[in-house]
């Protein structure tokens, strides 16, 4: 039997050292509903767990001065819903926080896990890849930045670096006229890991696209950031063909498994469909901005 | 909606037909229900079952030495502890053989799963028990293995067993059954319409939320006591006995709540393992599956592969009926196929059948029982062929039915003669119902489609042996016990029977549950027999405690029994004396029990007779996204001779719940095997049952028709709602996109790729 240290620091220095003198023995606890899991299944034993969920930095949601809003990575989808402004702002990338698991996961799950997990089905990260959010970093060496799409490395892997922890999301200010969506394909209504998950935010100026992203789940080794999608969508007033060639973009992207989820064929039939009807809606919310 | 033909059964009943509350709801929704993982005891220790990693392999040897040595191991099992029954000679327990039940509890020559029991530790805790697992040293020689039904049955396919021989040839068909009425082909060389069609459907889980659990105890004195989950605590009793060599009347088995059983608790993995760990050990014994486990290594049911044909003549008269199932058994001999073969043509009267049914064994855990089982197979298929039929005569699928429907005298291909058949009657509630005539918009979105099926089906049902013991407690109330597990509500509708019948207040009467030194042999909660059953032998306890109390009141005015009437809850006098005495009630007469004779009470042990079989018509809106392949009900009916509904709301969900399994069956439940013959989706997140969401409230229409061999005129129903929910939502796929699925589920990368095509 193997034993199994706990730490919940106060502050984030404490948690970077803590967690990078492990080297490797150790796990960040967020939410727990991918690590309690994998711990159950055998899948990961770590020596120590670091809960990060009582570093103030790391659960809170901030407006930046420039407009935009800084959210802790460890904050939980449900109190990201509580937040009067930020699902205005952000509606897609509140949707797709929300649709992870149910009321009860609801209560713990948080972005940072949903990104730091690895997952390409990871619901929130097309989401937040549309938005163009970008994470902050602190390690050892300190702090850095990067865009969402530069954190998965591919299944349960990252980009970040030993040591590293994710302590925010950095969503940029909204011009007018903008929107955001996110739609999953999943078999049931509810309870479902996505077979394909697509992200779409928009900015439209008297009806035309000035500002396009597309992120697209669960059809790669890693969320991908579809930018020939977005490059049909932008000038384009979202007619049927620049609807199509996006859609054709995304399933160009795609380079999905067949697994018990979903089949290669269908999963980039579907991404093409998605953006589609994702682009719609995000379209009709940047209308009505 | 509720439609009672026979309002002199119904008028003056205080309780019958009530929503009284649940005996068991109370703990239930508090948390505080005692599950068969709850129990715990002084000096308690934790089993675990070691698990075969491959699916089919010799086992050359077995070495329990390092994980014996290991600290904190307290025994060890495998297979030469549990008792051999040779394969040359059938050891029966209901429908259940020996053989096969040895085999299944622990591999014996052979590991035939992948998670089939190879050993099983008893440890101070759960860690070191998984410890000693790994420690367990197993030399197999690998086999190649096999997991599809047309795969096994192929000539050069690996072989399991090698002692069984089909067409006089090693052969994974185990066995066959058939159903036979008149001569088919003539039948066929008479029709004007034929439609032949070839279905598949995949294994799926009962879906039970309880995982398998037991606590035992074997005391030093040979007696052991077992705590555990299931469908039958005698059947706990009996099967532990017959795989430990420990006699029955050395046995008690208490029966904990269930969460959740459908059938998959007939049978049972622990206990023998649990006993025999604690007599080895001195110490309690507590085993829990988890949920892995319980989708690796319990029984779904069978996976299909039938073809049937079926042939009319113009009129819509159905001349010749013909099937072949092929049915999966799982790695031992015994799968269902009495449901297919028996029920897939029942509710018509056909005068040509031709039904035959194949046990295919092949390396997946052994097939449990689920809801009539195999019988939605065979409705899936026939009731899917009966469209296309319908359809081909330009007919209505309902009047297809009507025009064919079994009727009292008729005889069923598996041999009954049926007596009352209310088939008709379901049909014709469809028929007339407001959702069958309710326009359906076909195209309300651009890239949504609707359509509309009906099917129905046919289930046996069951009486067998039930016992009860009705006491009158000293203060005048009143204890009901029997010997039935409740999985669906049967101690509410026995509290109703009981209070009715003594014409007292309804919280006056407690049901519980005995355990098997405390009540008479009751027979497994399945085959819908329970509130049948039981009720029929609470009828007749309380009946006799009536006569009692009526005999105490003549004994105290000192007159003719038979001159006392049973009224209201007490005793008058009548006839002559009638107004001589003031009553007396159960109160006054349970004061005086003991100088007037002692106790009060009653027992009746029967095997019941007279459970009618259950007929059910069903009627369904579909909608399907025709970009995403998904499928998804709008709106379902069911209909459903239900005899008497003792206590609605439970009728009700046992149409609902059934009707809802069904839906997962067709849509999105299917058992998901790798390459290596290893289930691929153990566990709830990718094994799709449907969530609440994806279904919408199901209307039970519960058509009252008295059984008339009945005292209350009950009718099982817990398992013909699940008969024909697989081919309606078929026929309303068909209905809604032109195209026709013969493969079970409809998921939407399969209904993607049937719309590409
Ligand atoms: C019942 C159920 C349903 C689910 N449904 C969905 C669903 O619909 N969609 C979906 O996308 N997911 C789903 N999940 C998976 C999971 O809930 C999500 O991925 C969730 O966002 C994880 O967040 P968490 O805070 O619980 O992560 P944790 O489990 O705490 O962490 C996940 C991983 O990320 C690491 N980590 C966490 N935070 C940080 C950080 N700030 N910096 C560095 N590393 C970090 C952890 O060490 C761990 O390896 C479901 C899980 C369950 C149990």
């Amino acid at each position: 039997m193997t034993d199994i240290r706990y730490l919940a620091p106060r502050s984030l220095e404490e948690a970077v050292s803590a967690f990078a003198a492990a080297q490797g023995a150790a796990r960040i606890l967020a939410g727990g509903t991918d690590l309690l899991v994998q711990m159950r299944n055998g899948v990961v034993k770590p020596g120590l767990i670091v809960d990060i969920k009582k570093i103030a930095e790391m659960t809170e949601i901030a407006e930046t001065p420039e407009g935009g809003f800084r959210i802790g990575a460890a904050i939980s989808g449900a109190t990201l819903a509580e937040h009067p402004r930020f699902g205005k702002a952000w509606p897609g990338v509140l949707e797709a926080i929300n649709l992870i698991g149910s009321k009860q996961v609801q209560g713990r799950a948080s972005p940072g896990g949903n990104l730091c997990n690895g997952s390409p089905a990871g619901d929130s990260v097309p989401a937040m890849i549309a938005a163009g959010a970008v994470v902050t970093v602190q390690g050892p060496n300190g702090r850095r930045q990067m865009p969402v799409e530069a954190v998965p490395a591919g299944p349960g892997r990252t980009h970040l670096a030993p040591g590293e922890i994710v302590v925010s999301f950095t969503l940029p200010p909204r011009p007018a006229g903008s929107g955001d969506a996110y739609l999953r394909m999943i078999p049931r209504t509810e309870m479902d890991i996505a077979v394909v998950g697509c992200g779409v935010s928009l900015t439209l100026q008297g009806g035309t696209v000035t500002a396009a992203r597309v992120g697209l789940g669960a059809v790669a080794p890693t969320v991908l950031l579809v930018e020939d999608a977005a490059r049909a969508l932008i000038g384009s007033r979202l007619e049927e063909e620049a609807l199509e060639a996006a859609a054709a973009a995304c399933r160009a992207a795609c380079r999905p498994i067949n697994d018990k989820r979903g089949t290669i064929a269908y999963r980039i039939k579907v991404a093409g469909v998605l953006l589609k009807r994702t682009a719609a809606i995000a379209a009709q919310r940047a209308g009505g901005n | 909606m509720n439609v009672i033909s026979d309002k002199l059964q119904v008028e003056g009943n205080r309780w019958i037909g009530t929503r009284t509350v649940r005996p068991d709801g109370a703990d239930k929704v508090t948390g505080r229900a005692a599950y068969a993982a709850d129990n715990t005891m002084p000096g308690m220790i934790w089993g675990k079952v070691l698990r075969s990693p491959h699916a089919h392999a010799v086992i050359r040897s077995v070495d329990t030495s390092k994980a014996e040595a290991l600290p904190g191991v307290k025994a060890v099992v495998t297979a030469r502890d549990i008792v051999d029954f040779p394969v040359d000679k059938s050891v029966m327990l209901g429908i259940q053989d020996m053989r096969w039940m040895c085999r299944n509890v622990m591999a014996r020559e052979k590991a035939l799963f992948h998670g089939h029991p190879i050993a099983a530790v008893a440890a101070i805790n759960e860690e070191v028990a998984a410890e000693a697992c790994r420690l367990i040293e197993v030399d197999y020689e690998v086999l190649p293995h096999v997991i599809e039904i047309e795969d096994a049955i192929r000539p050069d396919a690996p072989i399991l067993h090698d002692f069984l021989k089909h067409e006089g040839k090693p052969s994974n068909i185990a066995g066959t059954m058939t159903a036979k009425l008149g001569d088919v082909e003539a039948g066929f060389a008479e029709a004007d319409v034929i439609v032949e069609r070839t279905f598949r459907t995949r294994p799926v889980h009962q879906g039970y939320i309880e995982p398998q659990a037991c606590t035992v105890s074997y005391a030093a004195d040979g007696r052991a006591t077992i705590w555990s989950s299931s469908q039958g605590q005698f059947m706990v009793r009996a099967m532990t006995s017959l795989l430990t060599g420990v006699p029955q009347s050395n046995i008690k088995a208490i029966p904990a709540e269930i969460g959740g059983g459908f059938g998959a608790k007939t049978i049972i993995y622990l206990e023998p393992l649990a006993l025999l760990l604690s007599k080895k050990s001195g110490r309690p014994v507590k085993m829990v599956m988890t949920r892995e486990e319980v989708m690796r290594a319990t029984g779904p049911t069978s996976g299909s592969f039938s073809t049937v044909r079926i042939g009319a003549k113009k009129d819509g008269t159905i001349v010749a009926a013909q099937g072949t199932f092929y049915i999966q058994a799982g790695c031992l001999p015994g799968g269902p196929l009495r449901g297919p073969v028996g029920c897939a043509f029942a509710p018509y009267e056909i005068p040509n059948v031709l039904s035959v049914g194949f046990d295919v064994v092949s390396n997946r855990s052994k097939v449990a029982a689920y809801r009539a089982p195999g019988a939605p197979l065979g409705a899936y298929a026939a009731e899917c062929v009966l469209d296309e039929v319908a359809e081909k005569l330009g007919m209505d699928p309902l009047e297809l039915r009507l025009k064919n429907s079994a009727k009292p005298g008729s005889k069923a291909a598996y041999g009954a003669t049926f007596g009352k058949v209310t088939f008709e009657e379901t049909v014709e509630a469809i028929r007339t119902h407001e959702h069958y005539k309710a326009p359906l918009e076909r195209n309300p979105r651009p890239g949504v489609r609707r359509g509309r099926g009906v099917a129905s089906g046919f289930w046996y049902n069951a009486g067998g042996e039930s016992s009860a013991q009705v006491n009158i407690t000293e203060d005048g109330n009143v204890l009901v016990t029997t010997g039935h597990p409740d999985v669906g509500g049967s101690r509410a509708s026995i509290a109703n029977v009981t209070a009715e019948l003594l014409g007292i207040e309804h919280g006056r009467v407690s049901v519980q549950i005995g355990d098997t030194s405390s009540i008479g042999f009751s027979n497994l909660t399945g085959g819908s027999r329970v509130t049948f059953a039981s009720a029929m032998v609470v009828t007749q306890s309380t009946e006799k405690v009536i006569t009692q109390l009526r005999e105490r009141a003549a004994k105290i005015w000192k007159i003719d029994p038979e001159a006392v009437t049973w009224e209201n809850g007490e005793a008058r006098p009548a006839g002559p004396n009638a107004g001589q005495f003031p009553p007396l009630t159960l109160k006054e007469l349970a004061a005086k029990a003991n100088e007037m004779g002692g106790p009060i009470g009653a027992g009746v042990q029967l095997n019941t007779q007279g459970a009618d079989p259950g007929f059910a018509t069903h009627v369904v809106d579909v909608e399907v996204d025709v970009d995403l392949g998904i499928v998804r009900v709008l709106r379902y009916t069911a209909a459903q001779d239900v005899g008497r509904a003792l206590h609605p709301s439970y009728v009700e969900g046992q149409i609902q719940g059934g009707v809802v399994q069904g839906i997962g069956w067709a849509l999105s439940e299917e058992y998901l095997y790798d390459r290596q013959g290893r289930l691929d989706n153990a566990g709830f997140l990718d094994y799709r049952m449907p969530v609440c969401s994806d279904v919408p409230m199901i209307e039970p229409v519960m058509l009252e028709i008295p059984n008339p061999k009945h005292p209350q005129g009950v009718r099982g129903v817990g398992e013909a709602p699940i008969v024909p929910p697989l081919a309606a939502i078929a026929n309303a796929v068909y209905d809604a996109l032109g195209k026709r699925f013969y493969s079970l589920p409809m998921s939407p990368p399969k209904v993607l790729e049937a719309l590409e095509e």
